[in-house]
């Protein structure tokens, strides 16, 4: 620690404010576990269910696609402020990964 | 803890040396290193030059002309262009943005030791039985039918290297996203930076391709896989494809630097801000985001089809677009400028023609019809020495000069400097202009030799005389810094005088703390605004002078790195000794025993305080 580090001390209203803030994150993040709880019981329902592989692995795929942004909004805090540049770079490799896998698919297998 | 500088024995500054976090010091180190590798790399390819001086010539049998090509290529992409530029960013860079040091300084050297130990691991293969001897592009139909151990040096080599890089090139982003002295936005970052954070973000997404191949290249190698063998079921053309979506964004992160250097030096020697600072900024990210879309222009005989070959021809030629408007931004930089032509100022005019050549020639291999012509043929040679040596050696060997004030407080000799110019330069068309001409006769790149009736002979002896004059230059060069070493003649801080950037506001030699009170930044070109306020020292503060909070040396990275270089050499005999799979296991286990404690055992760092801050003058 610096000599002349100065301790902050946080006010009442302050205080309230975050606290209600923890509340709501707390909120937040109950309700999207149960959501994705939900959202992969419906995956294994699917398999289960013994429905057509046609349409199993789109359905699968979508549900994952919807965890994936779940889980990095919520989870991994990309939801809050500041995160512009963390949001900039997932994006730019997404676009970057798709025109790999795209051209894998349409030229080396496909083709 | 003081600043002061005391003489030191060998063993110390060795040991000193050994265990920095410090990213002035690793910058040397990276510097050192990678000029030591630019020597190997430049003997090699005097040997090729020296073979393919005469028709018929057997000064190398053809076996060892293979290995000498393949390591040329080799070294001088991982081994010598890209450390000497990281050394410059090192040294630069968090300068630049106010900065007293990278973000992770552990990793840094971390990524150094990496580095060094995956290019001697490469360059051992000379001494245990041959070298790779599969081109720098090591396609895998050639490199798995390769006998002996020279392909597993490769793919070992580069993989460990390769990592180091990698480790680096997260290293200087976390460190510009969030160590920018207060008022550097993004906007107002000098160009190396911005070249330095957008070539790190291609090193962040174009490595891992590599490290898959590389993977694949090894369990294919030496553990039994059949990942690139079509009998098996594998596609020898993945290799293909994942070398080349990590060898064209490399050689942007050799080229982008490259651009920064020059940006630095037009503004600086032209006395004038940079031209377009904006557009120059966006055709940097444009260029990094093209990069990746163009790979497959490397593979255009391969047979894709009519339709990717025309889809990636037409991406290729748009990253014209952006390097033309870079062009442009530095002759209107020049335009009216008040010019002074020192050496690096010298490179930097050389380059502008030199690098619109080689630009020129990639738009003609861009169209794929015409590329069926010059595939593999010396008119490719000639193209991508045009750029690399053209582009990223000039600007190396001008950052040498114009940083090298900075980074050891002494001026290098104008005159020795500007000799090393000139023999270098018309050495250099002299060896590669005429290789377009023996391309387009029909002369196939990667050739041991040829016939005295082909018609080849005068053309590649001038081709040979102007490596001689390219070798003429470097020579003189080293001259240069033995002498200017010996005579350790203190030069101060802006010793060019119209310094424009932070780096050139700080006392020399720069203390280890780099900033005894972080700067504000008013603007862009920092320095320049102050000292047309008349602002004595350069600088303004955005804070008072406070404790510093700095990292410890650590011995670790190097310990992490000998582990790997020896689980190395297990993988490598694998199968063929018995002591492998142990050697494997031991060398892991020093990596991740490293590991262990470096993650345990809390290293909370030391402070600088305040009290020895005033009294330290700072070494003004």
């Amino acid at each position: 620690m610096s000599h002349d580090a100065q301790v902050y001390v946080r006010s009442q209203t302050e205080f309230e404010y975050i606290k209600q803030k923890r509340k709501k994150d707390m909120r937040n993040q109950v309700t999207t576990f149960a959501i994705m709880i939900f959202l992969t019981l419906i995956a294994f329902t699917t398999v289960a269910a013994g429905f057509s592989v046609y349409l199993i692995v789109p359905v699968i795929l979508l549900l994952a696609a919807i965890q994936v942004v779940l889980q990095l909004y919520y989870f991994m805090h990309m939801s809050e402020k500041n995160h512009q540049v963390a949001a900039f770079f997932l994006y730019s490799a997404c676009l970057i990964a798709f025109t790999f896998i795209l051209t894998f698919l349409t030229i080396i297998w496909w083709g | 803890m003081s600043s002061i500088a005391k003489k030191k024995g060998f063993g110390a500054t060795l040991w000193d040396y050994l265990t920095t976090v410090d990213h002035k010091k690793i910058a040397i180190l990276y510097l050192a290193a990678g000029s030591l590798f630019f020597v190997i790399g430049g003997i090699e390819a005097m040997l090729i030059r020296i073979q393919l001086a005469q028709p018929d010539n057997d000064f190398v049998s053809a076996g060892l002309f293979n290995e000498i090509i393949t390591m040329h290529g080799t070294t001088m992409i991982f081994l010598a262009a890209m450390p000497i530029l990281f050394g410059f960013m090192n040294a630069v860079m968090p300068l630049q943005i106010g900065a007293r040091d990278v973000a992770f300084p552990f990793l840094n050297a971390l990524g150094f030791w990496l580095f060094l130990f995956g290019g001697i691991f490469l360059n051992l293969s000379w001494f245990m039985g041959g070298a790779p001897d599969a081109g720098w592009t090591s396609y895998a139909s050639l490199s798995l039918a390769s006998p002996g151990h020279g392909i597993d040096f490769y793919a070992l080599g580069l993989q460990i290297s390769g990592a180091g890089t990698y480790i680096g090139g997260i290293n200087f982003l976390v460190t510009i996203i969030n160590m920018r002295a207060p008022g550097m936005t993004y906007m107002r970052m000098p160009l190396f930076t911005w070249t330095t954070f957008v070539a790190s973000a291609l090193i962040l997404f174009a490595f891992p391709p590599l490290t898959i191949g590389l993977f694949f290249l090894i369990f294919d190698r030496m553990f039994g896989g059949n990942f690139f063998d079509h009998t098996m079921g594998g596609n020898t053309i993945i290799w293909e494809h994942l070398f080349w979506i990590f060898g064209h964004p490399e050689v942007y992160i050799l080229i982008l630097p490259a651009f920064g250097i020059f940006s630095e030096i037009f503004a600086l020697f032209s006395r004038k801000r940079l031209f377009g600072y904006s557009s120059m900024v966006f055709a940097t990210v444009l260029i990094g985001f093209l990069g990746f879309m163009v790979w497959a222009h490397h593979m255009f005989t391969v047979g894709l089809g009519p339709t990717a070959n025309a889809i990636f021809a037409v991406a290729t030629m748009a990253i014209a677009v952006p390097t033309g408007m870079k062009i442009f931004n530095w002759l209107l930089t020049i335009w009216g400028g008040s010019i002074k032509v020192t050496t690096p100022m010298l490179y930097a005019l050389g380059f502008i023609p030199s690098f619109v050549a080689g630009g020129v020639t990639g738009i003609m291999q861009a169209a794929a019809p015409l590329d069926y012509q010059l595939h593999d043929s010396y008119f490719i040679v000639a193209h991508f020495h045009y750029v690399i040596v053209g582009g990223v050696v000039l600007a190396i060997l001008a950052a040498v000069h114009l940083y090298w004030p900075l980074m050891f407080n002494q001026m290098l000799n104008e005159t020795l400097g500007k000799w090393t110019f000139w023999f270098f330069f018309i050495g250099f068309h002299c060896t590669f202009f005429i290789q377009h001409f023996l391309g387009l006769m029909g002369m196939p790149r990667r050739v041991f030799t040829f016939g005295a009736n082909q018609g080849w002979d005068t053309f590649n002896l001038i081709s040979s005389a102007g490596a001689a004059l390219m070798a003429i230059g470097v020579i003189i060069l080293v001259i240069n810094i033995i002498i200017t070493v010996v005579k350790n003649v203190p030069v101060g801080n802006d010793p060019w005088e119209d310094g424009r950037t932070l780096e050139w506001a700080i006392p020399q030699p720069v203390p280890f703390y780099n900033f005894k009170q972080t700067p504000l930044v008013r603007g862009l070109d920092t320095f320049w605004i102050e000292k047309q306020e008349g602002n004595k020292e350069g600088m303004t503060y955005a804070e008072p002078v406070s404790d510093i909070h700095m990292p410890n040396n650590s011995f670790i990275p190097f310990v992490m790195t000998i582990g790997l270089f020896i689980a190395a050499f297990g993988a490598l005999y694998n199968g063929e000794k018995d002591w492998a799979i142990p050697v494997l296991v031991l060398g892991l286990a020093i990596t991740l025993g490293s590991m262990a404690v470096r993650s345990i055992k809390d290293d909370h760092g030391f402070h600088i305080h305040k009290e020895d801050l005033m009294n330290d003058e700072g070494g003004k």
